[in-house]
C-alpha cells in the first residue's frame, strides 16, 4: 500500500477513532451506566460526573504511560541485565563496564562543557539581542532573522556549518569562510586584538561571572555563621561553590595558553579535527539554534518589567548599563533561570548535530551520541540503558525543580 | 524603552550597528548555504560563496581558428576573423588581454596589437577577433591570447533538478520528500486530539489526583527521549509493528504528548469561567461544552502545538532512525538521507547544500507564515 494512503487512513482511523471513543464513552456512561433519569438520576448525575474525567485523560495517559513513563523503568532495569546473556540480572555490570571505558569519560566531560557553556551563550547572546532589537525600528525583523534557525532542524544546521568549517588545501581558495577568515591573520595587530586580547576579556568576563555566582551560592553560609542562623542546603552550597572555584581556575589557567600559544598563521586548519576546541566548533551550531529561542522569551520578560522602576533609575542618574544590569536583569532573574534549565535540557539530548558532523570522532563524543553507537553499532543494550540512565539522572534536577515550581503555582 | 527621553538618542547608532552585525552573523551561514545550492560544483569548489554574489574576473587562454583552413585574403593580406569563444561559453565582457603569458593584460577590449613586420591582432570586448599578416605571418598555429574577463554572477538551477527530479537513487531527494511528509501529517494531528481532551479534564474538571497528574505532565516534559528508545523499539518489535510508518507516528505522538497537554491545559485554564459555568447552566454535558465551546477558543495554542510538532517531526533524526527506518531504505527520511549524503558525498558540495536546502524550505516557510503562534506557544510552553 502507498505510504501517503497509508498515512490518510492513519489520519482518519486516527482522529475518527480518537473523537468516536470520546463521544461513544460520555454517550455510554450518561445514557447507558448512568442515566440522568428515574429514582437515582441526581445520584446518578454525581457519578458519572466523577468517572467523566477519566474517559477525557483515558488515551492521553496510557501513551504517556507506554511511551515515558514505562520507559522510564524499563531502561533501568535493563541497564541491570545483559543482553547476550538472555536478559539475565548482572547488577552493575553495565555500569562497571562503561565507566572503564575512556569513550564514556570523554563524552561525559564533553557534555558537562556543552552544559556549561551552550546554555551560558544562549542566553547571554539571546539577553543581548533582546535588549537591542527592543530598542529600534526594524526590530521585529531582526528578531525574525535571528529566530530563524530554531526552524532549521539540527541535520540542516550540520550542513549549513560544515560549509563554514570546510577546507582547502592550502594552494586552492578556501570555500569556508571560517578558513577564509583564518588566513588574513598574519600576527600583526589585527591578530593580537582577535585571537589575544578578544580571548582574554570573555575568558575573564567568565571568570567574574562564575566567582559572582558562586559567591552568591556561598555567601549565606559564611553569613549564617555570623548570625548564627543555619542556611541551607549547605552541601549543594559548597558543591556550586567548589565548582565555580574550579571554572574560575580553569579560565585564569587558559589565559596563560591564549598568550604562549603558537598560532599556525597561513595554513588552513581542518577545524573539526582538533581535539578539545572542535567540540566548541559543534557547540556553536546549538548556540546558533537557541539564541533566538532565549530572544524571544527574555524580550517578552524585558517588556514586562514595570516602566516606572526604569524612569526611577534614570531619574537617579543611572546610565544605560547600570539600569539594565542593576535594573531590569534582576527583575527577569526568573526567566532567564527558566530559559537556562530549557536549554540545558536541550543540550543534554543533543544527538543529531555531533552524529552528523563528526559522529564523535576526534573527541567530540557527548552522551547522547555515545548510547545511540552502543544501542546500534555495538548492539550492546545494556550498556546503552546505563547511559541513558546517565543522561536522566543529569535531567532529573531539573525535572524535579520543575515540578516543585509547577505545584507551587498552581497553589 | 522607546519613551524614556535620552536613552534612545545617545546609543541609537551604536544599538543599530550592533544589531545588523549580530543579524548578520546569525544569517550569514544559512545564507551561504542557499547561494552555494544555486552554484555548479566547479563554482562551489573554485571560489568561496561570497565570490559568486560580485562579478568575477577570469583569466583564461584562447586560441584562434587554425590559419590553414580559415584564412582569407583580402587586400593581398591574409585574415582569420572569427570568435574565440565557442557558441555559448562566453565567459562574461573582455576588459583585457594579451598575446603573451607574461603580459596577460597589455591590450583594452578593441585595441589592435601591432606583433611587427604588419601582422596585426584585435580583439573586441565580445571576443571577436581579427588576425591578419602577410602569407607567412598566418599559417602554422593560431595566434594566442590571453583573456581577461569580467563575468557577472552566475547562477544555476540545475542543482534543484537534480535533487529533486532527476537524479540518482543516492541523490534524489523525491522520495525521501514525501517520506517525511507522510511520518509528519498524522504525527501532528493525532496528538492534538488526544491532548485536548486530556487537557479539558485537567483545566475544567474537579476530580481527585489532579494536581499530581498535572505534575506528572510537566515532569515528562523533560525526560528524554534517549531512555524510550530500547524499551519502545523491543515493544514495537514484540506485538508485531516492527519498524515502520506506524511505530513512527506512535513515538511521535507519545513523545509529543506532554508538551501539547501543557501547552492547551495552560490556555484553557485562561479562558473565561463564566463562559462554561452558563453553558454548564444551560444543560450542555462536558463533551459539548468541549467541542462547541473550549476547542473553537483554543484555537492560538492549538496552532501553537502544531506547528512545534510539526517543525520537531519534520526536522527529527532520533526517532526516524530507531522506529521507522528499516534495512531496506525504502522509508527513509530527509534528515537521513542528508547524513548519508555527508558520509558518501562528503565534498560534493552543490548537492549537499541543495538537498539541506530542500529540507529546510518548509520549515521555514512554515516558520515565517506563523511565526505569531510559535511566539505565543514558547511563551506559554517554558515552565514558569
Amino acid at each position: 500500500m502507498n505510504p501517503a494512503f497509508q498515512g490518510l487512513i492513519t489520519i482518519i482511523i486516527g482522529v475518527g477513532g480518537c473523537i468516536a471513543y470520546f463521544y461513544l464513552s460520555n454517550q455510554f456512561l450518561d445514557k447507558v451506566l448512568y442515566p440522568a433519569k428515574g429514582p437515582k438520576a441526581g445520584q446518578n448525575i454525581n457519578k458519572a460526573n466523577m468517572i467523566r474525567p477519566w474517559l477525557f485523560l483515558f488515551p492521553a495517559m496510557f501513551a504517556l504511560g507506554l511511551y515515558l513513563a514505562y520507559p522510564v523503568f524499563e531502561t533501568l532495569r535493563l541497564s541491570l541485565t545483559d543482553r547476550d546473556q538472555g536478559g539475565a540480572f548482572v547488577g552493575l555490570a553495565n555500569y562497571n563496564q562503561m565507566f572503564g571505558e575512556p569513550k564514556f569519560w570523554e563524552a561525559l566531560r564533553n557534555n558537562l562543557l556543552w552544559l556549561i557553556v551552550v546554555p551560558a551563550a544562549s542566553t547571554a547572546f539571546g539577553l543581548l539581542a533582546a535588549q537591542l532589537t527592543d530598542r529600534i525600528k526594524w526590530g521585529s525583523v531582526a528578531k525574525s532573522l535571528i529566530f530563524m534557525p530554531m526552524a532549521i532542524s539540527f541535520v540542516g544546521a550540520g550542513v549549513i556549518f560544515k560549509l563554514v568549517y570546510e577546507t582547502r588545501p592550502a594552494d586552492q581558495n578556501q570555500i569556508g569562510i571560517l578558513n577564509a577568515v583564518w588566513l588574513n591573520f598574519d600576527g600583526g595587530i589585527g591578530s593580537f586584538l582577535m585571537l589575544q586580547l578578544l580571548p582574554t576579556i570573555i575568558l575573564l568576563c567568565f571568570a567574574g561571572i562564575v566567582a559572582y555566582v558562586g559567591w552568591i551560592f556561598v555567601r549565606p553560609i559564611a553569613e549564617s555563621r555570623q548570625n548564627g542562623g543555619g542556611a541551607g542546603f549547605v552541601p549543594l552550597r559548597l558543591f556550586v561553590g567548589a565548582g565555580a572555584l574550579y571554572l574560575v581556575y580553569l579560565s585564569i589557567s587558559s589565559l596563560i595558553g591564549v598568550f604562549t600559544f603558537d598560532y599556525p598563521y597561513g595554513e588552513p586548519q581542518t577545524w573539526l579535527t582538533i581535539p578539545f576546541w572542535n567540540s566548541f566548533l559543534l557547540m556553536v551550531v546549538l548556540i546558533w539554534i537557541q539564541t533566538g529561542f532565549a530572544m524571544v522569551i527574555l524580550s517578552a520578560a524585558l517588556r514586562g518589567i514595570p516602566e516606572e522602576t526604569i524612569e526611577a533609575a534614570i531619574v537617579d542618574g543611572a546610565n544605560p548599563f547600570q539600569v539594565f544590569f542593576k535594573i531590569k536583569v534582576p527583575q527577569i532573574m526568573g526567566t532567564i533561570v527558566v530559559v537556562w534549565t530549557t536549554i540545558t535540557i536541550t543540550v543534554l539530548k543533543v544527538f543529531d548535530i555531533v552524529f552528523a558532523m563528526t559522529n564523535g570522532q576526534w573527541e567530540t563524543q557527548v552522551l547522547a551520541n555515545y548510547m545511540f553507537d552502543k544501542l546500534f553499532r555495538a548492539n550492546d543494550w545494556g550498556v546503552g540503558s546505563a547511559a541513558a540512565i546517565v543522561i536522566m539522572i543529569m535531567v532529573s534536577p531539573i525535572l524535579i525543580w520543575n515540578v516543585h515550581n509547577a505545584r507551587k503555582e498552581m497553589k | 524603552m522607546d519613551n524614556i527621553a535620552g536613552s534612545k538618542s545617545s546609543l541609537g547608532w551604536a544599538v543599530n550597528i550592533s544589531v545588523v552585525l549580530l543579524v548578520a552573523l546569525w544569517v550569514f551561514p544559512t545564507f551561504g548555504l542557499l547561494v552555494s545550492s544555486f552554484r555548479t560544483a566547479d563554482q562551489i569548489s573554485g571560489s568561496g560563496w561570497w565570490a559568486a554574489l560580485f562579478p568575477s574576473e577570469q583569466t583564461e587562454r584562447y586560441r584562434v581558428a587554425d590559419p590553414d583552413d580559415n584564412r582569407i585574403e583580402r587586400d593581398g593580406l591574409f585574415v582569420v576573423e572569427g570568435n574565440l569563444f565557442e557558441e555559448g561559453t562566453a565567459v562574461g565582457e573582455i576588459q583585457s588581454w594579451g598575446t603573451s603569458s607574461r603580459d596577460v593584460s597589455a591590450y583594452q577590449a578593441g585595441e589592435t596589437a601591432d606583433l611587427g613586420d604588419g601582422e596585426t591582432f584585435t580583439v573586441d570586448s565580445d571576443g571577436n577577433y581579427v588576425w591578419s599578416g602577410n602569407d607567412e605571418q598566418i599559417s602554422g598555429r593560431g595566434q594566442r591570447a590571453f583573456v581577461t574577463a569580467i563575468s557577472p554572477p552566475e547562477f544555476t538551477v540545475r542543482n534543484y533538478d537534480n535533487i529533486l527530479f532527476s537524479g540518482g537513487p543516492g541523490d534524489n531527494m523525491a522520495k525521501a520528500f514525501f517520506n517525511t511528509l507522510t511520518v509528519t501529517i498524522p504525527a501532528t494531528i493525532i496528538p492534538i486530539v488526544v491532548a485536548a481532551f486530556a487537557a479539558y479534564a485537567l483545566a475544567w474538571m474537579d476530580f481527585p489526583g489532579r494536581a499530581l497528574l498535572i505534575a506528572a505532565v510537566v515532569g515528562l516534559l523533560v525526560v528524554p527521549l534517549q531512555l524510550a528508545l530500547i524499551p519502545l523499539l523491543k515493544l514495537h518489535v514484540d506485538i508485531g509493528i516492527g519498524k515502520g510508518y506506524l511505530g513512527a507516528w506512535l513515538a511521535h505522538t507519545g513523545f509529543g504528548l506532554p508538551l501539547a497537554i501543557y501547552l492547551l491545559r495552560n490556555y484553557m485554564v485562561g479562558l473565561p469561567r463564566d463562559i462554561i459555568e452558563n453553558a454548564k447552566v444551560d444543560g450542555a454535558t462536558d463533551f459539548q461544552i468541549f467541542t462547541k465551546i473550549i476547542l473553537p477558543l483554543s484555537f492560538p495554542a492549538l496552532a501553537s502545538f502544531a506547528i512545534f510538532q510539526f517543525l520537531w517531526t519534520w526536522n527529527d533524526l532520533l526517532v526516524a532512525k530507531v522506529f521507522l527506518i528499516d534495512a531496506t531504505g525504502q522509508t527513509t527520511v530527509m534528515t537521513d538521507q542528508i547524513v548519508n549524503l555527508l558520509g558518501t558525498r562528503g565534498g560534493n558540495w552543490e548537492i549537499l547544500a541543495t538537498a539541506a536546502f530542500v529540507s529546510i524550505a518548509v520549515p521555514l516557510c512554515v516558520f515565517f507564515a506563523m511565526q505569531k503562534y510559535l511566539v505565543r506557544g514558547l511563551l506559554a510552553g517554558s515552565v514558569k
